[in-house]
Protein backbone atom coordinates (compact mmCIF):
# COMPACT_ATOMS: atom_id res chain seq x y z
CA UNK A 1 0.00 0.00 0.00
CA UNK A 2 1.55 3.47 -0.50
CA UNK A 3 0.95 6.22 1.99
CA UNK A 4 0.88 9.32 1.86
CA UNK A 5 4.31 11.82 2.46
CA UNK A 6 2.40 13.46 5.79
CA UNK A 7 1.80 9.52 6.40
CA UNK A 8 5.84 8.91 6.13
CA UNK A 9 6.52 11.45 8.26
CA UNK A 10 4.79 11.47 11.15
CA UNK A 11 5.88 7.58 10.70
CA UNK A 12 10.02 8.86 10.49
CA UNK A 13 9.56 11.70 13.00
CA UNK A 14 6.81 11.19 15.23
CA UNK A 15 5.71 13.89 17.25
CA UNK A 16 5.43 13.98 21.29
CA UNK A 17 5.78 9.88 21.82
CA UNK A 18 6.30 9.17 25.31
CA UNK A 19 4.37 9.12 28.57
CA UNK A 20 3.06 11.98 31.06
CA UNK A 21 2.77 10.39 34.89
CA UNK A 22 -0.41 8.76 35.12
CA UNK A 23 -0.99 9.76 38.37
CA UNK A 24 -0.84 13.85 38.25
CA UNK A 25 -4.61 14.71 39.01
CA UNK A 26 -3.76 17.15 35.76
CA UNK A 27 -3.56 14.72 33.35
CA UNK A 28 -5.92 12.66 31.53
CA UNK A 29 -4.98 9.09 30.20
CA UNK A 30 -7.04 7.62 26.94
CA UNK A 31 -6.10 4.23 26.63
CA UNK A 32 -8.17 2.50 23.42
CA UNK A 33 -7.62 -0.08 20.66
CA UNK A 34 -6.89 -4.13 21.58
CA UNK A 35 -3.87 -6.28 20.54
CA UNK A 36 -6.22 -8.56 18.80
CA UNK A 37 -7.48 -6.14 16.80
CA UNK A 38 -3.37 -4.75 15.40
CA UNK A 39 -4.10 -1.35 16.76
CA UNK A 40 -3.94 -0.30 20.54
CA UNK A 41 -3.07 3.53 21.23
CA UNK A 42 -2.48 5.31 24.16
CA UNK A 43 -3.11 9.30 24.40
CA UNK A 44 -2.06 11.82 27.46
CA UNK A 45 -3.18 15.08 27.74
CA UNK A 46 -1.70 17.52 30.45
CA UNK A 47 -4.33 20.20 31.14
CA UNK A 48 -3.90 23.74 32.77
CA UNK A 49 -7.23 23.94 35.68
CA UNK A 50 -7.01 27.31 35.75
CA UNK A 51 -7.44 28.07 31.81
CA UNK A 52 -8.21 24.46 30.59
CA UNK A 53 -5.79 24.37 27.81
CA UNK A 54 -3.74 21.31 26.96
CA UNK A 55 -0.54 22.07 27.97
CA UNK A 56 1.31 19.11 26.69
CA UNK A 57 0.44 16.04 25.08
CA UNK A 58 1.92 12.84 24.58
CA UNK A 59 1.16 9.30 22.40
CA UNK A 60 2.18 5.93 22.60
CA UNK A 61 0.85 2.93 19.58
CA UNK A 62 0.76 -0.21 18.72
CA UNK A 63 -0.12 0.17 15.10
CA UNK A 64 -0.02 0.60 11.16
CA UNK A 65 2.27 3.61 9.88
CA UNK A 66 -1.32 5.04 9.42
CA UNK A 67 -2.52 4.46 13.21
CA UNK A 68 0.99 5.85 14.47
CA UNK A 69 0.51 9.10 12.41
CA UNK A 70 -2.87 9.65 13.50
CA UNK A 71 -1.80 9.69 16.87
CA UNK A 72 1.05 11.54 16.29
CA UNK A 73 -0.74 14.32 14.23
CA UNK A 74 -3.40 14.27 17.28
CA UNK A 75 -1.14 15.00 19.98
CA UNK A 76 0.04 18.05 17.67
CA UNK A 77 -3.45 19.31 16.94
CA UNK A 78 -4.18 18.97 21.39
CA UNK A 79 -1.86 21.10 22.32
CA UNK A 80 -2.48 24.96 23.07
CA UNK A 81 -6.09 23.93 22.43
CA UNK A 82 -9.32 23.92 25.04
CA UNK A 83 -10.83 20.97 26.42
CA UNK A 84 -14.11 21.90 24.26
CA UNK A 85 -11.67 22.71 20.97
CA UNK A 86 -9.83 19.64 21.48
CA UNK A 87 -13.44 17.74 21.77
CA UNK A 88 -14.27 19.25 18.22
CA UNK A 89 -11.91 17.18 16.73
CA UNK A 90 -13.43 14.75 13.82
CA UNK A 91 -11.56 11.50 12.77
CA UNK A 92 -12.46 13.02 9.09
CA UNK A 93 -9.99 16.25 9.74
CA UNK A 94 -7.63 13.27 10.69
CA UNK A 95 -8.10 11.39 7.27
CA UNK A 96 -8.12 14.68 5.02
CA UNK A 97 -4.66 16.01 6.88
CA UNK A 98 -3.17 12.64 6.09
CA UNK A 99 -4.97 11.41 3.38
CA UNK A 100 -6.10 8.25 5.04
CA UNK A 101 -7.34 5.96 2.44
CA UNK A 102 -10.88 4.10 2.98
CA UNK A 103 -9.19 1.35 4.43
CA UNK A 104 -7.55 2.97 7.15
CA UNK A 105 -9.92 5.24 8.29
CA UNK A 106 -10.42 3.49 11.34
CA UNK A 107 -7.37 4.30 12.58
CA UNK A 108 -8.24 8.35 12.20
CA UNK A 109 -11.42 6.70 14.64
CA UNK A 110 -9.17 5.66 17.02
CA UNK A 111 -7.38 8.42 17.30
CA UNK A 112 -10.83 10.50 17.68
CA UNK A 113 -11.80 7.93 20.53
CA UNK A 114 -8.33 8.69 22.35
CA UNK A 115 -8.82 12.04 22.65
CA UNK A 116 -11.94 11.59 23.93
CA UNK A 117 -10.94 9.06 26.14
CA UNK A 118 -8.12 11.26 27.60
CA UNK A 119 -10.14 14.17 27.92
CA UNK A 120 -12.84 11.86 29.91
CA UNK A 121 -10.27 10.82 32.21
CA UNK A 122 -9.18 14.41 33.07
CA UNK A 123 -12.95 15.00 33.56
CA UNK A 124 -13.58 12.10 36.15
CA UNK A 125 -10.66 12.71 37.84
CA UNK A 126 -11.21 16.35 38.30
CA UNK A 127 -14.96 15.27 39.41
CA UNK A 128 -13.39 13.38 42.07
CA UNK A 129 -11.40 15.61 43.20
CA UNK A 130 -13.98 18.39 43.62
CA UNK A 131 -15.87 15.49 44.87
CA UNK A 132 -13.49 15.22 47.89
CA UNK A 133 -13.52 19.09 48.65
CA UNK A 134 -16.78 18.93 49.07
CA UNK A 135 -17.03 16.20 51.09
CA UNK A 136 -14.39 17.74 53.16
CA UNK A 137 -16.50 21.12 53.19
CA UNK A 138 -19.44 19.73 54.75
CA UNK A 139 -20.00 20.83 58.25
CA UNK A 140 -20.25 18.17 60.23
CA UNK A 141 -24.04 16.59 60.87
CA UNK B 1 30.27 -7.76 -2.28
CA UNK B 2 27.72 -4.49 -2.04
CA UNK B 3 24.04 -5.38 -1.36
CA UNK B 4 21.83 -4.21 -4.41
CA UNK B 5 18.55 -2.82 -2.59
CA UNK B 6 15.76 -3.55 -2.24
CA UNK B 7 16.37 -7.14 -0.99
CA UNK B 8 14.39 -9.87 -1.99
CA UNK B 9 13.11 -12.32 0.83
CA UNK B 10 9.94 -13.32 -0.09
CA UNK B 11 10.40 -16.88 -2.12
CA UNK B 12 7.50 -17.90 -0.98
CA UNK B 13 5.38 -15.46 -2.65
CA UNK B 14 7.31 -16.19 -6.14
CA UNK B 15 11.07 -16.65 -7.42
CA UNK B 16 12.77 -15.12 -9.89
CA UNK B 17 12.50 -17.61 -13.39
CA UNK B 18 16.17 -18.71 -13.32
CA UNK B 19 18.33 -17.79 -16.32
CA UNK B 20 18.84 -21.02 -18.04
CA UNK B 21 15.41 -21.44 -17.80
CA UNK B 22 14.56 -18.48 -19.51
CA UNK B 23 16.90 -19.65 -22.33
CA UNK B 24 15.42 -22.69 -22.68
CA UNK B 25 11.92 -21.62 -22.95
CA UNK B 26 13.18 -18.88 -26.00
CA UNK B 27 12.94 -20.06 -28.78
CA UNK B 28 9.27 -21.69 -28.21
CA UNK B 29 8.12 -18.19 -28.36
CA UNK B 30 9.45 -17.93 -31.58
CA UNK B 31 10.88 -20.25 -34.13
CA UNK B 32 9.24 -23.37 -32.19
CA UNK B 33 5.85 -21.95 -31.63
CA UNK B 34 3.57 -25.38 -33.07
CA UNK B 35 0.78 -26.24 -31.01
CA UNK B 36 1.11 -29.30 -29.21
CA UNK B 37 -1.71 -30.82 -30.39
CA UNK B 38 -1.06 -30.45 -33.71
CA UNK B 39 -0.66 -33.51 -35.22
CA UNK B 40 0.05 -32.83 -38.97
CA UNK B 41 3.21 -31.37 -39.26
CA UNK B 42 6.76 -30.57 -37.63
CA UNK B 43 5.86 -27.57 -35.88
CA UNK B 44 3.03 -29.21 -33.74
CA UNK B 45 5.56 -32.45 -33.32
CA UNK B 46 8.34 -30.01 -32.15
CA UNK B 47 6.27 -28.57 -29.55
CA UNK B 48 4.62 -32.08 -28.48
CA UNK B 49 8.73 -33.44 -27.82
CA UNK B 50 9.26 -30.65 -25.83
CA UNK B 51 5.98 -30.92 -23.91
CA UNK B 52 6.67 -34.43 -23.20
CA UNK B 53 10.69 -33.20 -22.35
CA UNK B 54 9.17 -31.32 -19.65
CA UNK B 55 6.60 -34.20 -18.91
CA UNK B 56 9.52 -36.56 -18.14
CA UNK B 57 11.77 -33.80 -16.07
CA UNK B 58 8.82 -33.46 -13.62
CA UNK B 59 8.21 -36.78 -13.08
CA UNK B 60 12.09 -37.48 -12.43
CA UNK B 61 12.07 -34.78 -9.92
CA UNK B 62 8.69 -36.15 -7.88
CA UNK B 63 9.59 -39.88 -9.03
CA UNK B 64 6.48 -40.12 -10.71
CA UNK B 65 5.68 -41.54 -14.52
CA UNK B 66 6.00 -38.65 -17.11
CA UNK B 67 2.11 -40.17 -18.15
CA UNK B 68 1.33 -39.01 -14.51
CA UNK B 69 1.62 -35.32 -15.49
CA UNK B 70 -1.28 -33.48 -16.06
CA UNK B 71 -0.71 -29.63 -17.16
CA UNK B 72 -2.02 -26.63 -15.18
CA UNK B 73 -2.23 -22.86 -15.34
CA UNK B 74 -0.82 -22.88 -11.79
CA UNK B 75 -1.23 -24.61 -8.23
CA UNK B 76 -4.63 -23.00 -7.54
CA UNK B 77 -6.32 -24.90 -10.52
CA UNK B 78 -4.19 -28.19 -9.86
CA UNK B 79 -5.63 -27.57 -6.46
CA UNK B 80 -9.18 -27.63 -7.93
CA UNK B 81 -9.04 -30.00 -10.15
CA UNK B 82 -8.04 -32.74 -7.95
CA UNK B 83 -10.43 -32.05 -5.06
CA UNK B 84 -13.24 -30.90 -7.54
CA UNK B 85 -12.68 -33.59 -9.69
CA UNK B 86 -12.40 -36.48 -7.23
CA UNK B 87 -15.39 -35.05 -5.17
CA UNK B 88 -17.44 -35.30 -8.53
CA UNK B 89 -15.77 -38.41 -9.99
CA UNK B 90 -16.21 -40.57 -6.62
CA UNK B 91 -19.50 -38.95 -5.55
CA UNK B 92 -21.20 -42.54 -5.61
CA UNK B 93 -18.83 -43.67 -3.05
CA UNK B 94 -19.32 -41.21 -0.30
CA UNK B 95 -19.43 -36.99 -0.28
CA UNK B 96 -17.04 -36.75 2.95
CA UNK B 97 -13.59 -34.50 2.25
CA UNK B 98 -11.14 -34.03 4.80
CA UNK B 99 -8.60 -31.29 5.11
CA UNK B 100 -6.99 -28.67 8.02
CA UNK B 101 -7.50 -25.19 8.83
CA UNK B 102 -4.19 -24.29 7.85
CA UNK B 103 -4.32 -25.19 3.79
CA UNK B 104 -3.75 -22.98 1.47
CA UNK B 105 -6.53 -20.96 0.14
CA UNK B 106 -7.30 -22.80 -3.00
CA UNK B 107 -7.64 -25.84 -0.99
CA UNK B 108 -10.00 -24.32 1.34
CA UNK B 109 -12.10 -22.31 -1.03
CA UNK B 110 -12.37 -25.08 -2.87
CA UNK B 111 -13.81 -27.17 0.05
CA UNK B 112 -16.29 -24.72 0.80
CA UNK B 113 -18.02 -24.15 -2.40
CA UNK B 114 -18.24 -28.19 -2.66
CA UNK B 115 -19.96 -27.87 1.03
CA UNK B 116 -22.61 -25.47 -0.94
CA UNK B 117 -22.86 -28.36 -2.90
CA UNK B 118 -23.72 -31.19 -0.56
CA UNK B 119 -19.86 -32.57 0.05
CA UNK B 120 -19.31 -32.91 3.65
CA UNK B 121 -16.05 -31.14 4.96
CA UNK B 122 -13.78 -31.66 7.94
CA UNK B 123 -11.58 -28.59 8.51
CA UNK B 124 -8.85 -30.66 11.13
CA UNK B 125 -7.29 -28.16 13.69
CA UNK B 126 -3.81 -28.11 13.58
CA UNK B 127 -0.85 -28.67 16.72
CA UNK B 128 0.70 -25.64 18.46
CA UNK B 129 3.54 -26.42 15.94
CA UNK B 130 1.20 -26.27 13.38
CA UNK B 131 1.61 -30.43 12.51
CA UNK B 132 -1.20 -32.24 11.74
CA UNK B 133 -2.31 -34.66 14.69
CA UNK B 134 -2.79 -38.21 13.12
CA UNK B 135 -4.42 -39.72 15.43
CA UNK B 136 -6.97 -36.86 14.73
CA UNK B 137 -7.32 -37.92 11.25
CA UNK B 138 -7.54 -41.36 12.09
CA UNK B 139 -10.77 -40.44 14.11
CA UNK B 140 -11.99 -38.08 11.13
CA UNK B 141 -11.91 -40.80 8.76
CA UNK B 142 -15.65 -42.91 7.95
CA UNK B 143 -16.50 -45.19 5.38
CA UNK B 144 -17.91 -41.53 3.43
CA UNK B 145 -14.64 -40.29 3.44
CA UNK B 146 -13.55 -40.04 0.05
CA UNK B 147 -10.45 -38.19 -0.42
CA UNK B 148 -8.47 -36.33 2.36
CA UNK B 149 -6.46 -32.96 1.50
CA UNK B 150 -3.30 -31.94 3.36
CA UNK B 151 -0.25 -29.68 2.11
CA UNK B 152 3.27 -31.20 1.90
CA UNK B 153 4.93 -27.83 3.58
CA UNK B 154 2.84 -24.71 4.98
CA UNK B 155 3.48 -21.39 2.33
CA UNK B 156 3.53 -19.37 5.44
CA UNK B 157 4.99 -21.31 8.24
CA UNK B 158 7.32 -23.57 6.17
CA UNK B 159 5.96 -26.70 8.66
CA UNK B 160 6.04 -29.88 6.86
CA UNK B 161 3.20 -32.06 7.47
CA UNK B 162 4.01 -35.86 7.69
CA UNK B 163 3.01 -37.25 4.44
CA UNK B 164 4.37 -40.47 4.57
CA UNK B 165 2.07 -41.24 7.55
CA UNK B 166 -0.84 -39.83 5.92
CA UNK B 167 -0.42 -41.20 3.18
CA UNK B 168 0.02 -44.90 4.67
CA UNK B 169 -3.13 -44.26 6.22
CA UNK B 170 -5.06 -43.34 3.46
CA UNK B 171 -4.08 -46.38 1.67
CA UNK B 172 -4.66 -48.30 4.93
CA UNK B 173 -8.31 -46.63 4.29
CA UNK B 174 -8.45 -46.63 0.93
CA UNK B 175 -8.84 -43.12 0.31
CA UNK B 176 -7.72 -40.71 -1.74
CA UNK B 177 -4.71 -38.60 -0.83
CA UNK B 178 -3.83 -34.96 -2.48
CA UNK B 179 -1.59 -32.59 -1.21
CA UNK B 180 -0.30 -29.38 -2.42
CA UNK B 181 3.19 -29.69 -2.72
CA UNK B 182 3.67 -26.32 -3.68
CA UNK B 183 6.29 -25.17 -1.24
CA UNK B 184 8.08 -28.49 -1.09
CA UNK B 185 8.89 -28.94 -4.63
CA UNK B 186 12.45 -28.71 -5.30
CA UNK B 187 13.78 -28.12 -2.20
CA UNK B 188 13.26 -30.83 -0.37
CA UNK B 189 12.75 -34.57 -1.58
CA UNK B 190 9.92 -35.68 -2.08
CA UNK B 191 8.67 -38.60 -3.96
CA UNK B 192 4.95 -39.66 -4.58
CA UNK B 193 5.11 -43.44 -4.63
CA UNK B 194 7.16 -43.47 -1.19
CA UNK B 195 4.96 -40.61 0.34
CA UNK B 196 2.07 -43.13 -1.13
CA UNK B 197 0.75 -39.55 -2.45
CA UNK B 198 -2.19 -40.31 -5.05
CA UNK B 199 -2.13 -36.49 -6.25
CA UNK B 200 0.07 -33.45 -5.84
CA UNK B 201 -0.35 -29.82 -6.94
CA UNK B 202 2.89 -28.07 -8.54
CA UNK B 203 3.86 -24.39 -9.48
CA UNK B 204 6.74 -23.47 -11.79
CA UNK B 205 6.64 -19.98 -10.16
CA UNK B 206 7.82 -21.40 -6.74
CA UNK B 207 10.45 -23.10 -8.15
CA UNK B 208 12.17 -20.55 -10.53
CA UNK B 209 10.31 -21.11 -13.31
CA UNK B 210 7.71 -18.88 -15.22
CA UNK B 211 4.23 -17.62 -13.49
CA UNK B 212 1.04 -19.32 -15.11
CA UNK B 213 2.02 -23.14 -15.45
CA UNK B 214 1.59 -25.60 -12.66
CA UNK B 215 0.89 -29.32 -12.51
CA UNK B 216 -1.11 -31.81 -11.24
CA UNK B 217 0.18 -35.56 -10.85
CA UNK B 218 -2.24 -37.79 -11.02
CA UNK B 219 -1.35 -41.59 -9.75
CA UNK B 220 -2.46 -44.03 -12.92
CA UNK B 221 -1.55 -47.25 -10.89
CA UNK B 222 -2.50 -48.85 -7.21
CA UNK B 223 -4.83 -46.95 -7.50
CA UNK B 224 -5.79 -44.99 -11.02
CA UNK B 225 -7.12 -42.14 -10.00
CA UNK B 226 -9.83 -40.73 -12.44
CA UNK B 227 -11.00 -37.02 -12.10
CA UNK B 228 -14.05 -34.91 -13.73
CA UNK B 229 -12.78 -31.93 -15.68
CA UNK B 230 -13.51 -28.62 -14.29
CA UNK B 231 -12.65 -27.41 -17.83
CA UNK B 232 -14.11 -28.73 -20.98
CA UNK B 233 -12.95 -28.90 -24.60
CA UNK B 234 -10.46 -30.77 -27.01
CA UNK B 235 -9.54 -33.08 -24.41
CA UNK B 236 -6.44 -32.57 -23.67
CA UNK B 237 -4.18 -34.02 -20.74
CA UNK B 238 -6.20 -37.40 -20.80
CA UNK B 239 -9.42 -35.50 -21.15
CA UNK B 240 -9.04 -34.25 -18.05
CA UNK B 241 -7.63 -30.35 -18.46
CA UNK B 242 -8.92 -29.33 -22.10
CA UNK B 243 -6.96 -26.00 -23.48
CA UNK B 244 -4.11 -25.08 -25.76
CA UNK B 245 -0.60 -26.43 -23.77
CA UNK B 246 1.50 -23.19 -22.70
CA UNK B 247 4.43 -24.65 -24.00
CA UNK B 248 7.23 -22.19 -23.50
CA UNK B 249 5.96 -22.13 -19.91
CA UNK B 250 6.21 -25.82 -19.49
CA UNK B 251 9.51 -26.40 -21.72
CA UNK B 252 10.43 -23.94 -18.37
CA UNK B 253 8.81 -25.56 -15.53
CA UNK B 254 10.48 -28.71 -16.72
CA UNK B 255 14.04 -26.93 -16.92
CA UNK B 256 13.42 -25.87 -13.59
CA UNK B 257 12.33 -28.99 -12.42
CA UNK B 258 15.58 -29.83 -13.51
CA UNK B 259 17.56 -27.72 -12.54
CA UNK B 260 16.12 -28.50 -8.88
CA UNK B 261 16.67 -32.07 -8.90
CA UNK B 262 20.46 -31.60 -9.48
CA UNK B 263 21.07 -28.35 -6.93
CA UNK B 264 18.17 -29.55 -4.26
CA UNK B 265 20.35 -30.63 -1.60
CA UNK B 266 23.31 -28.02 -1.75
CA UNK B 267 21.08 -25.58 -1.89
CA UNK B 268 19.13 -26.85 0.91
CA UNK B 269 21.99 -27.24 2.73
CA UNK B 270 23.37 -23.68 2.21
CA UNK B 271 19.87 -21.85 2.96
CA UNK B 272 19.54 -23.72 5.77
CA UNK B 273 22.63 -22.24 7.30
CA UNK B 274 21.52 -18.62 5.83
CA UNK B 275 18.27 -19.69 7.60
CA UNK B 276 19.76 -20.50 10.72
CA UNK B 277 22.25 -17.53 10.68
CA UNK B 278 19.09 -14.64 10.57
CA UNK B 279 17.24 -16.70 13.40
CA UNK B 280 20.20 -16.78 15.59
CA UNK B 281 21.50 -12.82 15.20
CA UNK B 282 17.99 -12.08 15.46
CA UNK B 283 17.24 -13.82 18.71
CA UNK B 284 21.32 -12.39 19.98
CA UNK B 285 19.90 -9.01 18.93
CA UNK B 286 16.31 -8.44 19.83
CA UNK B 287 14.32 -10.04 23.11
CA UNK B 288 10.51 -11.75 23.23
CA UNK B 289 11.12 -13.18 20.03
CA UNK B 290 8.52 -15.95 18.71
CA UNK B 291 9.19 -18.56 16.13
CA UNK B 292 6.16 -19.75 14.87
CA UNK B 293 5.72 -23.46 13.82
CA UNK B 294 8.16 -25.87 14.22
CA UNK B 295 11.55 -25.74 13.21
CA UNK B 296 12.12 -29.17 13.78
CA UNK B 297 9.75 -29.94 10.65
CA UNK B 298 10.40 -27.32 8.68
CA UNK B 299 11.43 -25.99 5.02
CA UNK B 300 15.11 -25.28 5.11
CA UNK B 301 14.29 -21.66 3.82
CA UNK B 302 11.49 -20.69 6.03
CA UNK B 303 11.71 -18.55 8.88
CA UNK B 304 8.38 -16.91 10.31
CA UNK B 305 9.23 -14.41 13.56
CA UNK B 306 6.69 -12.42 15.70
CA UNK B 307 8.04 -9.49 17.19
CA UNK B 308 6.22 -8.88 20.46
CA UNK B 309 4.84 -5.64 20.97
CA UNK B 310 4.85 -4.32 17.54
CA UNK B 311 2.72 -4.58 14.91
CA UNK B 312 3.77 -6.19 11.49
CA UNK B 313 2.91 -3.56 8.78
CA UNK B 314 4.33 -0.82 10.86
CA UNK B 315 7.61 -2.79 10.76
CA UNK B 316 7.45 -3.61 7.21
CA UNK B 317 6.88 0.16 6.80
CA UNK B 318 10.33 0.43 8.30
CA UNK B 319 12.08 -1.87 6.57
CA UNK B 320 10.93 -0.72 3.25
CA UNK B 321 13.71 -1.59 1.59
CA UNK B 322 13.78 -5.18 2.41
CA UNK B 323 10.78 -7.52 0.65
CA UNK B 324 9.48 -9.52 3.25
CA UNK B 325 5.66 -10.46 4.13
CA UNK B 326 3.41 -10.13 7.11
CA UNK B 327 0.97 -12.15 8.88
CA UNK B 328 -0.85 -9.28 9.76
CA UNK B 329 -3.58 -7.86 7.70
CA UNK B 330 -4.84 -4.41 8.69
CA UNK B 331 -5.65 -3.08 5.76
CA UNK B 332 -8.45 -5.46 4.79
CA UNK B 333 -12.21 -4.41 6.47
CA UNK B 334 -12.01 -7.43 8.80
CA UNK B 335 -8.61 -6.79 10.53
CA UNK B 336 -8.11 -10.12 10.69
CA UNK B 337 -4.79 -11.20 11.33
CA UNK B 338 -3.16 -14.48 9.26
CA UNK B 339 -5.38 -17.54 9.77
CA UNK B 340 -2.68 -20.00 9.83
CA UNK B 341 -0.92 -18.09 12.93
CA UNK B 342 -4.37 -17.81 14.65
CA UNK B 343 -4.71 -21.39 14.14
CA UNK B 344 -1.47 -22.09 16.06
CA UNK B 345 -3.15 -20.55 18.87
CA UNK B 346 -0.21 -17.76 19.34
CA UNK B 347 -2.87 -14.86 20.35
CA UNK B 348 -3.92 -12.76 17.61
CA UNK B 349 -1.43 -9.83 19.02
CA UNK B 350 1.41 -12.14 18.12
CA UNK B 351 -0.48 -12.95 14.55
CA UNK B 352 -0.16 -9.20 14.33
CA UNK B 353 3.40 -8.86 14.56
CA UNK B 354 4.58 -12.13 12.78
CA UNK B 355 7.06 -11.67 9.45
CA UNK B 356 7.54 -14.29 6.75
CA UNK B 357 11.40 -14.19 5.48
CA UNK B 358 11.31 -16.46 2.62
CA UNK B 359 15.51 -17.01 1.52
CA UNK B 360 16.10 -18.38 -2.09
CA UNK B 361 18.62 -19.12 -4.72
CA UNK B 362 20.29 -16.14 -4.84
CA UNK B 363 19.91 -14.65 -1.26
CA UNK B 364 23.27 -14.41 0.41
CA UNK B 365 24.98 -13.24 3.88
CA UNK B 366 25.59 -9.81 3.53
CA UNK B 367 21.82 -9.41 2.72
CA UNK B 368 20.85 -11.67 5.95
CA UNK B 369 23.45 -9.48 7.84
CA UNK B 370 22.02 -6.47 6.36
CA UNK B 371 17.82 -7.06 6.73
CA UNK B 372 19.01 -8.36 10.83
CA UNK B 373 20.57 -5.40 11.58
CA UNK B 374 17.87 -3.38 10.31
CA UNK B 375 15.04 -5.53 11.92
CA UNK B 376 16.59 -4.63 14.99
CA UNK B 377 17.07 -0.93 15.00
CA UNK B 378 13.04 -0.81 13.55
CA UNK B 379 12.12 -2.97 15.97
CA UNK B 380 13.63 -1.33 18.78
CA UNK B 381 12.21 2.18 17.37
CA UNK B 382 8.48 1.14 17.75
CA UNK B 383 8.68 -0.49 20.87
CA UNK B 384 10.03 2.44 21.80
CA UNK B 385 6.71 4.02 21.32
CA UNK B 386 4.27 0.63 21.87
CA UNK B 387 2.04 1.19 24.64
CA UNK B 388 2.06 -2.67 24.70
CA UNK B 389 5.89 -2.85 25.71
CA UNK B 390 5.69 -0.09 28.50
CA UNK B 391 2.83 -2.02 30.35
CA UNK B 392 4.48 -5.48 29.91
CA UNK B 393 7.44 -3.74 31.26
CA UNK B 394 5.57 -2.19 33.74
CA UNK B 395 4.95 -5.77 35.13
CA UNK B 396 0.82 -5.94 33.40
CA UNK B 397 -0.21 -9.11 31.86
CA UNK B 398 -1.67 -8.08 28.45
CA UNK B 399 -3.50 -11.15 28.43
CA UNK B 400 -5.94 -10.56 31.43
CA UNK B 401 -6.24 -6.82 30.61
CA UNK B 402 -9.98 -5.84 29.52
CA UNK B 403 -9.51 -3.57 26.40
CA UNK B 404 -12.07 -0.84 24.99
CA UNK B 405 -12.81 -2.38 21.52
CA UNK B 406 -16.33 -0.92 21.18
CA UNK B 407 -16.73 -0.40 17.68
CA UNK B 408 -13.33 -1.36 16.11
Amino acid sequence: MAYSSKVIDHYENPRNVGSLPKEDPNVGTGLVGAPECGDVMKLQVKINPATKVIEDAKFKTFGCGSAIASSSLATEWLKGKTVDEALAIRNTDIVTELSLPPVKIHCSVLAEDAIKAAISDYRKKQGAAAAAVDQAAQPPA
Amino acid sequence: MPIKLPIYMDYHATTPVDPRVVEAMLPYFTTEFGNAASRNHPFGWGAEEAVEKARKQIADLIGGNAKEIVFTSGATESDNLAIKGAAEMYREKGHHIITAVTEHKAVIDTCKRLEKAGCRVTYLPVEKDGRLNLDALRGAITDKTILITIMAANNEIGVLQPIAEIGALAKEKGVLFHTDAVQIAGKLPFNVNELKVDMASFSAHKMYGPKGVGALYVRRRNPRVLLSPIIDGGGHERGMRSGTLNVPGIVGFGKAAELCKQEMAAEGERLRGLRDYLNEKLHTQLDELYVNGSMEHRLPHNLNISFAYVEGESLLMGINDVAVSSGSACTSASLEPSYVLKALGAGDDLAHSSIRFGLGRWSTKEEVDYVADKLTSVVSRLRDMSPLYELAKEGVDLSTMVWQTEGH
